[in-house]
């Protein structure tokens, strides 16, 4: 289990140009596999564009009391990227003037960011239907001046996302460290202690799976089934939605990938499943991410590649969601992550 | 050509068998997938009865594929080794229970 991020440890593949070249290079150079532009021109979806907006996701920090074994982020207690109040404040305008539907905050463990629950408060105000913040229930055990971000999040009408890679103590704790499981639950039944979770309740409570290893993710509603049935019986825990998501093969996945000597086949079982039709769907046309200091991206692992949105708004002080629709989308070969099966996005499965 | 009778990598090329024979390759794949769907059985437990007889048959391919498909399925690997126990059990049984045949034999011939 890692205790450092890759940054912290100095590693190779830190540095997003290292991971691109990666995902360039080898199979995808030797034409063994199509790269993804190629695949997607086979069905006339070349270039991929961006279609109005729906989503705004806001990565408050790269800090996190964890360090998980396959964070895109690479996301740790050693990294310092925190959105300063300057930022925040240029994105509330951005909030305030928005079509976007949903308002999604993640990190890092957002919470760990000093000026968090001001920011919550204030950008509540602005009434986006959907405001998601993306908690990885730990954070809610960590710390006393922690405990009540349940009451928090109800006082706000925060819709809670939360991480859990399996209903077994066993495979979640080897992917996010040592006791995660257990001050999961505990948090988990915190929350439906307050409503959240509930049948009927308007608090909305969905759990996120990502796979513990390289493999892909089941059948998005087999598996909830499972988990529901599991953490109702074992620990009388209930929520709403499972969201089966992909691990995209960057940052500590890949590193993971490449140490397992398990790159070559986890590539071939994405480029395998791609399906044509969740394309349309992926989250990039959908969404925009916005760094801790301040820059545009197609998506979050975009953002971790640091390939900024092809557009003449780049920054969100020059934010303009007019002239960002209809930008041709940055693409590499990590995308496969999201078209294959199903599709996968941040909000799980995409068909 | 291979060293060895195995290879990891040509599990990627099963489909390559319609290569020669489409009609019967196609008519057999599904075949395949129409038994792996849902059913009164669910997919999970046909995931877990396929890699007990993955093993009975000692398919290298098949156990790549079906521990594989259990993992991404959530299942745990207890529960895999459970399944195998089960194939092995009748393997066993299926060893011990010509010992009937062999007591038959040995009561026909003694005197």
């Amino acid at each position: 289990m890692a205790t450092k991020s890759l940054h912290k440890r100095e590693s190779d593949l830190a540095n997003s140009n290292r991971q691109l070249e990666i995902l360039s290079n080898g199979i995808f150079k030797n034409g063994e596999l199509p790269k993804f532009a190629d695949k997607i021109a086979e069905t006339g979806q070349f270039p991929l564009r961006a279609k109005k907006l729906e989503i705004l996701q806001i990565n408050l920090g790269y800090m996190c009391n964890q360090v998980c074994e396959h964070c895109h982020v690479d996301a740790g207690p050693d990294r310092k990227e925190i959105m300063t109040k300057t930022t925040m404040m240029q994105c509330l305008e951005v909030i305030k003037n928005t079509e976007a539907h949903t308002l999604d905050l993640t990190g890092g463990a957002p919470e760990m960011n000093p000026n968090f629950r001001w920011f919550v408060e204030e950008a509540s105000k602005a009434g986006i239907k959907d405001f998601i913040v993306r908690s990885n229930l730990t954070i809610i055990r960590a710390n006393k001046k922690y405990y009540d971000l349940p009451q928090f999040f109800k006082k706000h009408n925060v819709h809670v996302v939360s991480s859990m890679p399996h209903w077994t103590r066993g495979k979640t704790d080897k992917q996010r460290g040592e006791g995660v499981f257990d001050k999961s639950i505990k948090a988990l039944q915190d929350l439906n202690a307050i409503g959240y979770g509930m049948p009927e309740s308007s608090l909305k409570l969905d759990l996120v799976y990502n796979p513990s290893g390289a493999f892909l993710p089941g059948d998005q509603v087999a598996m909830e089934k499972d988990f529901k049935k599991a953490l109702l019986e074992d620990f009388n825990i209930q929520f709403h939605q499972l969201f089966a998501i992909t691990n995209l093969p960057i940052s500590r996945f890949l590193d993971y990938l490449i140490a397992s000597e398990n790159y070559d086949d986890y590539m071939y079982a994405l480029v395998d499943a791609y399906n044509p039709s969740a394309v349309a769907s992926v989250m990039c046309t959908n969404t925009i991410s916005i760094s801790w200091d301040g820059w545009l991206y197609d998506c979050d692992f975009n953002q971790m590649l640091d390939l900024k949105v092809a557009s003449k708004v780049q920054h969100i002080s020059a934010y303009n969601e007019g002239l960002l629709e209809n930008r041709n989308i940055i693409i590499s070969q990590h995308c496969y992550g999201c078209t294959a099966g199903a599709g996968s996005s941040c909000q799980g499965s995409v068909i | 050509m291979s060293k060895t009778y195995y290879d990891p990598a040509d599990l990627r090329k099963f489909g390559a068998i319609s290569d020669w024979n489409e009609e019967l390759g196609t008519k057999f794949f599904d075949y395949y997938n129409s038994v792996f769907e849902e059913g009164k059985l669910t997919a999970r437990e046909k995931s877990l009865i396929a890699l007990a007889v993955s093993h009975t048959e000692q398919c290298p391919y098949c156990i790549d594929a079906y521990t594989k498909d259990a993992l991404q399925r959530g299942i745990t690997k207890e529960e895999m080794m459970e399944a195998l126990h089960v194939g092995a059990a009748i393997k066993s049984g299926v060893t011990l229970v010509h010992g009937v045949q062999m007591m038959n034999k040995v009561n026909q011939l003694e005197m």
